[in-house]
């Protein structure tokens, strides 16, 4: 326990109580938890970003109980079977949802405003994305496990990192599948989800006017 | 409108417009409930691929030739894995380039394979009670590696003329102990011993298939089982998937640069492909920064469309 001296008030000083005033200074609760939006706020694009954590959400619980339950078990029982279909159909919609909301950012220019970041971070978790599911692929244990690791192979090794990622390796592709990438995705969305709150949705371009066009600037 | 105050903290500041309520909670808890109805419908119609895996032993009996004429090619080093280079042989020249580079080199051999012994040799000392096979595999070890090369080659060369590369139709020749070791190779194959034997590699667990996974990419089996499937390469396989499902769509262009020249022609086509994509997926990610290509969206006005209601109003009011 840290002590205080007596011209600081107790707790002032201590890096908890700087952290949790750093913390509601950035995300006050409106902020965080908007019960408003600006009127452009008003299409049926933005349902997207939210349809893509819903859908992650349904992939990380099926994904759960096929992890709780061990690699084979969707082999061997049809319950595993369904439960493994409930998985690969929520990865479908979980990227197909992702992409829409992507084209609708980019068709947005989402970056502008010191927006740069929130695209970085959703490009990023996009390509995370694609490596768990990828690597998903892979820890099948049947016929396209094997096909497609093969073949991936070949790219990963021509440019060096088939060295270290090795898709012929089990073991090594279902703990990426089941605990490295979940959990950078986990991240990564999160912290794109915060920069969301903090910068507020991108704005329209400005309406028609006799005006200079605005810059397409991103800055993070 | 709201100001940040902190250190490195800016709240958004870009609008002084109206605002409607919206809420944040009521849209996630039903695009939830949507989207796992949808989830659990799609699951119940369509279900999911699940295609028996190809086994060594599935392999030697549908195929015993090509599963015969693979493991020779392992023997004399001609085959795929025997060649390929950086990071299971050393083989510095077979691997792929960008340019003047080779980025295939750069981490070395970090999966070490010995074709001849990994897949032949170590699995057949483990097989008792065979005194030809004791007496072949002592004449092999006993013998140079030009010898050995010499025999196995002779073999190779002699299996691809007899017809339907059958080992009961080679010519008689000069082979020592590889026509033996081969045959008893294939019935350790098709009892299931060699699957066990290439994945063990001495130890109990084991959860490592590079060793039995390149074995049975180096033969045509598998290849042909995937082709019949259209999960080639050159048949936009890389984003297929068995059955009719929709596969790794995400995967298109990737899959795309196979299918044009000079990618789909180029004995570098992985290096330049895998290269392509990771200065794309950079520009993906740096769209902000690059000018020209951060105006698109300006030019393209499809956010006219997607704020309609929004330039709706403000122009009606101008």
């Amino acid at each position: 326990m840290t002590a205080t001296t007596p011209s600081s008030p107790p707790g002032e000083r201590s890096w908890t109580a700087r952290t949790r005033k750093r913390a509601v200074g950035a995300f006050p609760p409106d902020q965080l938890l908007p019960d408003r939006q600006p009127v452009y706020v008003a299409s049926w694009i933005y349902v997207f970003g939210v349809l893509t954590i819903s859908a992650l959400l349904v992939v990380l619980a099926s994904g759960g109980i096929l992890a709780l339950k061990g690699p084979t078990w969707w082999h061997t029982s049809w319950v595993g079977h369904y439960v493994n279909s409930l998985h690969l159909w929520s990865v479908e919609l979980f990227m197909a949802f992702m992409v829409i909301h992507l084209w609708g950012k980019f068709f947005m220019a989402a970056w502008r405003g010191r927006r740069a970041m929130t695209w970085i971070t959703g490009a990023i978790a996009f390509l995370a994305s694609i490596g768990t599911a990828f690597t998903g692929y892979l820890v099948q244990q049947n016929f396209d496990s094997q096909w497609i690791s093969t073949q991936a192979k070949d790219g990963l090794n021509s440019v060096g990192i088939g060295a270290y990622f090795n898709v012929l390796d089990f073991g090594q592709m279902l703990l990426w599948h089941i605990v490295v990438l979940p959990l950078a995705l986990g991240v990564i969305v999160l912290v794109h989800v915060l920069l969301v709150r903090l910068r507020g949705v991108v704005p329209p371009y400005p309406a028609r006017t006799a005006e200079p066009p605005p810059a397409d600037r991103g800055t993070p | 409108m709201r100001h940040g105050k902190k250190r490195g903290v800016q709240h958004d500041e870009s609008w002084i417009g109206g605002y409607r309520s919206y809420d944040l909670v009521k849209e996630f808890v039903v695009a939830t409930i949507v989207v796992s109805l949808l989830t659990v419908v799609l699951a119940a119609v369509f279900s999911s691929p699940d295609e028996k895996q190809v086994t060594l032993a599935r392999w030697a009996a549908a195929s015993p030739n090509d599963f015969v004429a693979t493991a020779v090619t392992e023997l004399d080093g001609t085959s795929g894995t025997a060649g390929y280079g950086a990071p299971y042989t050393h083989e510095p020249s077979a691997a792929q380039k960008i340019g003047p580079l080779k980025p295939q080199n750069w981490p070395g051999v970090t999966i070490p394979v010995d074709t001849a012994n990994d897949f032949v040799v170590r699995p057949l000392r483990g097989v008792p009670g065979d005194p030809a096979l004791s007496s072949s595999l002592a004449q092999w070890s006993g013998a140079t590696p030009d010898q050995q090369q010499a025999w196995a080659s002779a073999y190779d060369d002699a299996l691809q003329k007899a017809t339907d590369n059958d080992p009961a139709k080679v010519a008689a020749g000069d082979y020592g102990p590889v026509p033996v070791m081969l045959d008893r190779l294939r019935a350790m194959a098709q009892s299931g011993g060699l699957d066990g034997a290439l994945l063990a590699q001495g130890r109990f667990y084991q959860t490592d298939y590079t060793k039995p996974l390149l074995y049975l990419a180096d033969g045509a089996y598998l290849e042909d089982l995937a082709r019949a499937q259209h999960l080639g390469g050159d048949q936009w396989g890389m984003m297929n998937e068995t059955g009719n499902y929709p596969g790794q769509a995400w995967l298109w262009l990737y899959t795309f640069w196979y299918q044009v020249k000079p990618f789909s022609t180029s004995d570098n086509a992985d290096a330049l492909v895998w290269g392509l994509m990771m200065v794309l997926t950079l520009g993906f990610i740096l769209i902000p920064f690059i000018p020209g290509v951060r105006s698109v969206p300006r030019h393209l006005k499809v956010y006219r469309l997607i704020w309609r209601n929004y330039y709706r109003t403000v122009e009606a009011h101008r």
